[in-house]
């Protein structure tokens, strides 16, 4: 396990290539020497080493006190990483899914997001909770949807999305030095992007979307699993000659409503990628907040590239034509930009 | 060191100096003035909520009282305490003023959560009572992770978590007495069973009504109380909370008592029989401890009287402060759904 612990040290200081598995590692790692109140609990983070393998290790660095194997008891081990929080203690909980966390949905939103507030500021959680998210992988209508969006409609929680290796790597320390509980939705096929990250990476802002690829024609607005795909159309479009803008929202709540409306004010077209269901979304309220706030800057009806409206199905193709594709970003980019919306 | 802290700490509680015959005197009447208190005050809440002082959903403890005076008796301050939507007695006799209770209830800003919790979700850190808890068992995983929490920092404080034999229903139930025993946490879990889960009856909602005996099927150690004999409840209490204490790991009490009044103010209380309810005034805790204190002759006329006086002097006083007390301020509305504190990496 030293050999595991060594090679993360040397990828972390940006000496080989990472992976956004390892990114978030570090984090947990980073946070777990830090601050002796931090630990982290959830199903097989320990022995097992985390479902999606990111916090192998951890138990033999840390010992079972702090790396705590629970029960499959999303309500109680979720709900009492919000009782260890008001206590003062930094917990970072796991949950394998963010369709499981429905299991926990109670405790999140009737506990967390909830108990400052009903309590006249008497209490605050800082709890985190990672939580994957998303298809792509073939796991059918029980284990891949992005169900965040639902988790940003809540006051009382910030809800994060990192997409980068930046974010995965820097995230983590930022949200447990919040005083409010903070929820973490990490794309599941991000784990096994690879790059490299710059010497001395650690904490990184949690309030601001970024802007990842500068463009003047249309603004792409969009956050988590589908920020390389719409990099990816982003690219095609530039070859077919026109100039996209992509935004990386990064917090999901609070938005950063400046940094989308100073875009799009600047391009005059904006086109929403978001792998959740279009209706009642997060997409929706984005389009709507661009219509509040910049309408009359803009040239074509706000656009929108969701997940079709199925429960994800298994099998590939199916799959695949369920989710956005950078043909379709490309597509509906073409609309904004041409006004055949 | 802790160790030695904490018991320094209660022996310098009203219920310490067990073997003195004044003191275990002075504990009855203790508790007997505590039950009475909680009465009094519950009683006080139906004349000003039906007189539209209080509004919402309002739950009553009467004739639940001995579980509350009882327990409490048995906690230290640094004890930490989870409850329920039916938590005025339990926040009276943790030491939360009556003042603040009826503030809050008043949805003013002197309100123990400043007005912004109401009847069912009275707060304060002072006490470590962290709430009223709504939502039937969602309590009992906040009261696991404040003993987590203990456990793992090592300090020798009890979390007492009430709930109802509704709770007993709920996943989280299950889910809580698991995780609390595996990890071997420091939760006194008591349950007050007072036979019905708002209007449903226990053997209507329980295929095994002896909930001790579930709690046990977790490797808990437990015991079924009579709720209705505070004695009875702060002796258990006390060996539950310090077996909890010492490392014992989580113990669960079943409080067998009952309610009097409806399930709430909305309840028109037509699942029962109104001899049912008289046939369990027969057993009140408060009559019952008043009986064997006059027997005994530890009590008097006059001290039922100065009793009663004393405490309605306190509730005027919480009633007349709540009506003067201010209101909170409108623009105040979103204060404490996010932290002040900003933070920045």
């Amino acid at each position: 396990m030293t050999t595991t612990k060594t090679r993360d040290a040397d990828k972390a200081a940006g000496n080989e290539p990472i992976t956004y598995r390892e990114a978030m590692r570090a984090a947990l790692r980073d946070a777990l020497t830090r601050d002796d109140r931090v630990f982290l609990m959830g199903e097989d983070v320990g022995r097992y080493g985390g479902c999606f393998a990111v916090s192998l290790g951890l138990l033999e660095e840390f010992g079972p006190e702090r790396i705590r194997d629970t029960p499959l008891s999303e309500s109680a081990f979720v709900g009492a990483g919000i009782g260890a929080a008001l206590a003062g203690m930094r917990p970072i909980v796991e949950i394998m899914t963010v369709n499981f966390s429905l299991l926990a949905l109670d405790q999140i939103l009737n506990n967390a997001a909830t108990l400052s507030h009903m309590s006249g500021g008497q209490v605050g959680v800082p709890l985190v909770i990672r939580m994957t998210t998303g298809a792509g992988r073939q796991l059918a209508a029980q284990h891949s949807h992005s169900l965040e969006g639902w988790y940003a409609h809540i006051p009382g929680l910030r809800i994060l999305a990192p997409a980068t290796l930046e974010d995965a790597r820097g995230m983590l320390w930022t949200a447990l030095e919040n005083p409010d509980p903070v929820l973490i939705a990490e794309h599941g096929s991000l784990y096994g992007m690879a790059g490299e990250l710059p010497p001395g990476a650690g904490a990184v802002d949690i309030d601001r979307a970024a802007v990842r690829r500068t463009g003047s024609d249309v603004s792409l607005i969009t956050y988590g699993g589908t920020l390389p795909k719409t990099l990816d159309a982003a690219e095609r479009l530039a070859s077919e000659g026109v100039q996209a803008e992509v935004i990386d929202l990064r917090s999901l709540r609070p938005l950063d409503d400046a940094t989308i409306m100073s875009s799009v004010r600047r391009t005059h077209r904006a086109v929403i990628v978001d792998e959740a269901w279009r209706s009642g979304s997060l997409s929706a309220e984005i389009s709507a907040r661009i219509t509040e706030q910049a309408f009359y800057d803009l040239d074509a009806p706000v656009g929108r590239v969701c997940g079709a409206e199925v429960p994800i199905p298994y099998a590939r193709h199916l799959e695949e034509a369920a989710l956005p594709q950078p043909d379709d970003i490309v597509a509906a980019a073409h609309r904004a930009v041409s006004g055949d919306a | 060191m802790t160790r030695k802290k904490t018991a320094e700490k209660r022996n310098t509680g009203p219920a310490a100096a067990a073997g003195a015959p004044d003191a275990a005197v002075e504990e009855r009447r203790g508790l007997l003035h505590e039950m009475l208190r909680i009465r009094r005050f519950e009683e006080r809440c139906v004349e000003l909520y039906s007189a539209a002082e209080i509004r919402g959903f309002m739950h009553l403890y009467i004739g639940e009282e001995a579980v509350a005076a009882g327990t409490m008796a048995a906690l230290g301050p640094d004890d930490a305490v989870v409850t329920t939507y039916r938590e005025h007695g339990h926040a009276l006799a943790r030491g939360v003023s009556a003042e603040a209770i009826m503030a809050e209830m008043f949805g003013r800003s002197t309100g123990c959560s400043r007005g912004r919790g109401g009847s069912m979700h009275l707060f304060d850190t002072a006490t470590r009572f962290y709430g009223g808890n709504a939502i039937v068992a969602g309590g009992l995983p906040l009261a696991v992770g404040l003993a987590l929490a203990d456990r793992m920092r090592g300090a020798d404080r009890v979390t007492a978590c009430f709930f109802g034999d509704g709770a007993v229903a709920e996943g989280e139930f299950h889910e809580c007495m698991n995780l609390a025993a595996l990890w071997h946490l420091p939760v006194l879990f008591v349950c007050e069973n007072n036979r019905y889960a708002m209007g449903t009856a226990l053997a209507r909602e329980h295929a095994e009504t002896d909930l001790a005996l579930r709690a046990s099927s977790y490797g808990t150690v437990s015991w079924a109380v009579d709720g209705m004999d505070v004695l009875a409840v702060s002796t258990a209490a006390r060996r539950a909370a310090e077996a909890v204490r010492w490392g014992g790991g989580p113990h669960f009490l079943e409080m067998r008592t009952y309610r009097y009044r409806a399930h709430s103010m909305y309840d028109p209380d037509l699942y029962r029989d109104k001899s049912e309810i008289e046939e369990w005034r027969r057993h009140d805790p408060i009559d019952a401890l008043t009986t064997r204190m006059r027997d005994t002759g530890e009590l008097g006329d006059d001290d039922v009287a100065a009793m009663e006086k004393e405490i309605a002097a306190e509730i005027d006083a919480a009633v007349e402060a709540a009506k003067a007390a201010p209101l909170e301020p409108v623009e105040d509305l979103a204060r404490f759904v996010y932290s002040e504190e900003a933070v920045r990496p």
